[in-house]
């Protein structure tokens, strides 16, 4: 490992690139899998598949099967919504810092119905009904923070919280570095975000383009009920300001997850399939649309490693780093517009740290640099479709690209 | 249009609220009611005791409070020789200071922005006689003095002016970025109107956490334009927060006058529905006295504005000469009505509390404290160049995270 290290570029922080044993004992959400979800199990199916490959056609969907779980109970099921209320709820139950700022989370229940109960269990200033002014209730959740209060700050859209860009950019990032690190920002904001359907426009943004170069922010994406509930509970217990980015298509998503409490790491990427053909790297979204792309992609013999971020900012180049090594091709796919997104920034730190291990370019397919259209063929158009997945890995593997 | 121009000017010199008095009137109302206080008095003392003495007595305060949907506080506040003493010599620590301040600017040694405070040490002065330490302060880039009032030292905002690790912020903050955590003070804003949600804030914290205090959230009068202190107004009027919104209006946003971005000038009735106050920002009495009504309105009733009626001396920073969009007569005009260290100086000398030598030696010694500290700050290092990458994220992204079966756990790294 330490031979590894000389030959990645100088100047990266070592515990990004530290061994997996060095001051830490790994649990991750690979380790316990989502059940019920798509997962397949470890290195006993890769080798498998290598030697036959029509085998490979049972590895994509092993349901419930996993051998060594010990716990006796079985969990439940949740939709993405209400694993974040119960992530939400366990921490507010825990701290009484903790309060939910936003518009219509109290007596509505929210617009997603990540508060609903909330306010009726921890009353009303626990769980502040806003007017509709998202520059000053985010400026005042952070002024709260400022004192201490764990403030939960929700943007019915993430779009909308661009009203509030001056009080995130400046007050909630940057505070802790211009005061001396007198003051810590513990807040979480929050909210869905991502192409809708046929919502329009100002309603499809992708808000994580325009917060990543935020000194001070940290940014994580939720994508399943496990990650979302363990990412949430996460965030509002970290001291710094994190943006927690929810999708609007993905609150109705149906998961088994453990009874117990757990809670995720916010700077870790989730190994999604173990693979060794190509890395694809995902978030949100995207990861179902890759997920679906792998049935096709298994099928015709191919086998990718797809791993979900998760961590936006900043990214796990750990785990990134240890997959592109495996299988020196990388393809990024993500919902955010070509210019100036994830990918971009992602693309760049590969490039930078990884260069002596890639085959080729690191690929990105991103959305299309348009304001998203109303028109169902349009809007489809612009985000990147399972069919564009295949195709791009195909031709990667092919060494087309 | 030209009529109106001249009136305003000489409201700024006369520092009349609503109703109209001759520049001549206010220092010789103070020094008739100062006499009239001296006879009352029941023993005279000798100097060497008078400085220090607690005994209140009752000033009278000449400039009328206006007050919008609410009754204003008495025209008197009590007031002891300590406390004036104690004015006298903060306000000159603080005015040396930006003077000093001035000429480091000018001799390369503080760069960027520097927004000086002289003329206004009143406001911050007369504040921190109504509050105590468990109070907030935040206020926006007119810093330095509001840091000492709330406990900072003249050497650490030298320190920071100058970028030197032993400043405030450790000299990552620079003029518009002091904070003080102990004494409660929330900075230091560079964008103007911010600060005033992030004041409700403060506020909610207060009322979430029950405790008997208030929030104050300085502005000037540019930023009394901005919809977010609007918005604020709003919600911490809905939402009952003890914050007190403090208007400094020393009339020019930047090199606009008031008159020439404000539809209404008259910043204490704008929060409408909220009450207001009008208060003579150059009298620190009168500010003591409004800010401690203020509080109590605050922790009873809801938030509040005041209106400060102050001036500064210098431009709005140190890159604004300050004399094109005004003239050098208003300028010395305030100084010579209106200063508040001459005010308190009278004060002083019309009750004999102390006398001429005296407070030339308070002056000396304050002068003698501000280039110690001048010097001190400029021996200072620069800070180190790791600490470039320190404070960017709290404790370096340590995360503790832990799976259902709470056997294997993720150990948070150094």
């Amino acid at each position: 490992m330490a031979a590894a290290g000389a030959a990645l570029a100088p100047g990266i922080e070592n515990r990004l690139l530290s061994p997996p044993n060095a001051g830490r004992i790994r649990c991750s959400s690979s380790a316990v899998p989502a059940r019920g979800a798509l997962v397949v199990r470890g290195a006993a199916l890769s080798e498998e598949s290598r030697k036959n490959r029509s085998s490979a056609l049972k590895a994509v969907a092993v349901k419930g099967e996993a051998p060594n779980l010990t716990t006796a109970k079985s969990g439940h099921e949740i939709l993405l919504f209400d694993a974040l209320r119960e992530g939400l709820e366990e921490e507010m139950a825990r701290d009484p810092t903790v309060c939910v700022i936003g518009e219509d989370v109290g007596h509505y229940g929210g617009s997603y119905k990540v508060t609903k109960g909330l306010a009726e269990k921890f009353g009303d200033l626990r769980v502040l009904d806003t007017p509709i002014c998202e520059n000053s209730f985010t400026g005042m959740g952070i002024g709260a923070a400022m004192t201490g209060l764990r403030t939960v700050v929700e943007g019915m859209n993430m779009g909308f919280l661009l009203l509030a860009y001056n009080q995130i950019s400046n007050n909630a990032g940057m505070l802790h570095y211009t005061s001396g690190g007198q003051f810590k920002i513990p807040i979480v904001i929050r909210g869905p975000g991502g192409v809708g359907k046929q919502l329009g426009a100002e309603h499809s943004q992708r808000l994580e383009s325009y917060f990543q170069s935020v000194p001070g922010l940290q940014m994580v994406a939720c994508s399943t009920p496990y990650n979302a509930k363990g990412l949430m509970k996460a965030a509002i217990r970290s001291d710094n300001p994190v943006i927690l980015y929810e999708h609007v298509l993905l609150y109705n998503l149906k998961e088994r997850i453990p009874d117990e409490e757990y809670v995720l790491c916010l700077e870790e990427a989730e190994l999604v399939r173990p693979g060794k053909d190509v890395t694809i790297l995902t978030y949100s979204r995207m990861r179902h649309f890759v997920l679906q792309a792998a049935k096709t992609l298994v099928e015709r013999g191919y086998d990718p490693e797809i791993i979900d971020i998760r961590s936006l900012k900043p990214f796990d180049l750990f785990t990134i780093g240890n997959s592109i090594k495996k299988t020196h091709k990388v393809l990024i796919v993500e919902e955010c517009m070509r210019t100036g997104g994830i990918g971009a920034s992602l693309r760049a730190a590969i490039v930078d740290n990884f260069w002596d291990f890639l085959d080729g370019r690191p690929e990105c397919l991103s959305s299309q640099d348009v304001p998203t259209p109303y028109a169902a063929t349009l809007e489809d158009a612009t985000v990147v479709q399972p069919a564009q997945i295949v195709v791009k890995v195909e031709q990667m593997c092919q060494g087309l690209v | 249009m030209a009529m109106a121009m001249a009136r305003w000017r000489q409201r700024l010199l006369s520092s009349a609220c609503s109703s109209s008095s001759s520049s001549a009137a206010a220092p010789q109302a103070l020094l008739r009611l100062a006499s009239s206080a001296l006879s009352r008095q029941s023993s005279s003392r000798g100097f060497a005791a008078a400085p220090d003495d607690t005994t209140p007595f009752v000033v009278d305060i000449p400039v009328p409070y206006a007050g919008h949907r609410c009754d204003p506080p008495e025209q008197r506040v009590e007031t002891s020789a300590k406390e004036l003493v104690d004015f006298f010599k903060v306000m000159y620590v603080m005015r040396r200071m930006e003077i000093a301040a001035d000429s480091l600017y000018k001799a390369k040694f503080i760069r960027g922005f520097c927004h000086l405070y002289d003329g206004q040490e009143a406001v911050c002065v007369g504040m921190e006689a109504a509050l105590t330490k468990e109070d907030a302060i935040i206020t926006a880039y007119r810093d330095h003095c509001t840091h000492i009032g709330r406990g900072g030292t003249v050497l650490e905002v030298m320190a920071e002016l100058m970028g030197r690790k032993s400043g405030c912020s450790l000299g990552k903050g620079g003029s518009m970025h002091m904070y003080n955590k102990e004494g409660n003070f929330y900075g230091g804003n560079g964008i103007v109107g911010a600060q005033t949600a992030l004041g409700a804030g403060l506020a909610f914290a207060q009322k979430y956490n029950k405790q008997n205090a208030v929030s104050l959230a300085l502005y000037g009068d540019g930023a009394a334009n901005q919809g977010q202190l609007f918005e604020a107004m709003n919600i911490s009027a809905l939402w009952d927060l003890p914050v007190i919104f403090v208007c400094e209006n020393n009339h020019y946003g930047m090199g606009t006058a008031e008159w020439r971005s404000a539809k209404s000038p008259e910043y204490y009735k704008r929060g409408d529905y909220v009450p207001g106050l009008k208060i003579d920002g150059m009298d620190v009495l009168a500010v003591k006295q409004g800010v401690r009504f203020a509080k109590e309105h605050a922790l009873t009733k809801g938030p509040i504005v005041l209106e400060m009626d102050t001036y500064r001396y210098h431009g709005h920073s140190m890159s604004d000469p300050g004399s094109t969009y005004r003239t050098r007569e208003e300028i010395s005009g305030v100084r010579q009505e209106r200063d508040p260290i001459e005010r308190v100086r009278k004060l002083l000398l019309a009750k004999e509390i102390v006398t001429v030598a005296d407070l030339k030696n308070l002056e000396k010694q304050a002068k003698a404290e501000v280039d110690e500290a001048v010097n001190q700050a400029k021996e200072g290092g620069q800070p180190e160049t790791h600490e470039l990458f320190t404070h960017v994220h709290v404790k370096g992204l340590k995360q503790l995270a832990y799976g259902p079966d709470r056997k294997e756990v993720i150990v948070p790294l150094p």
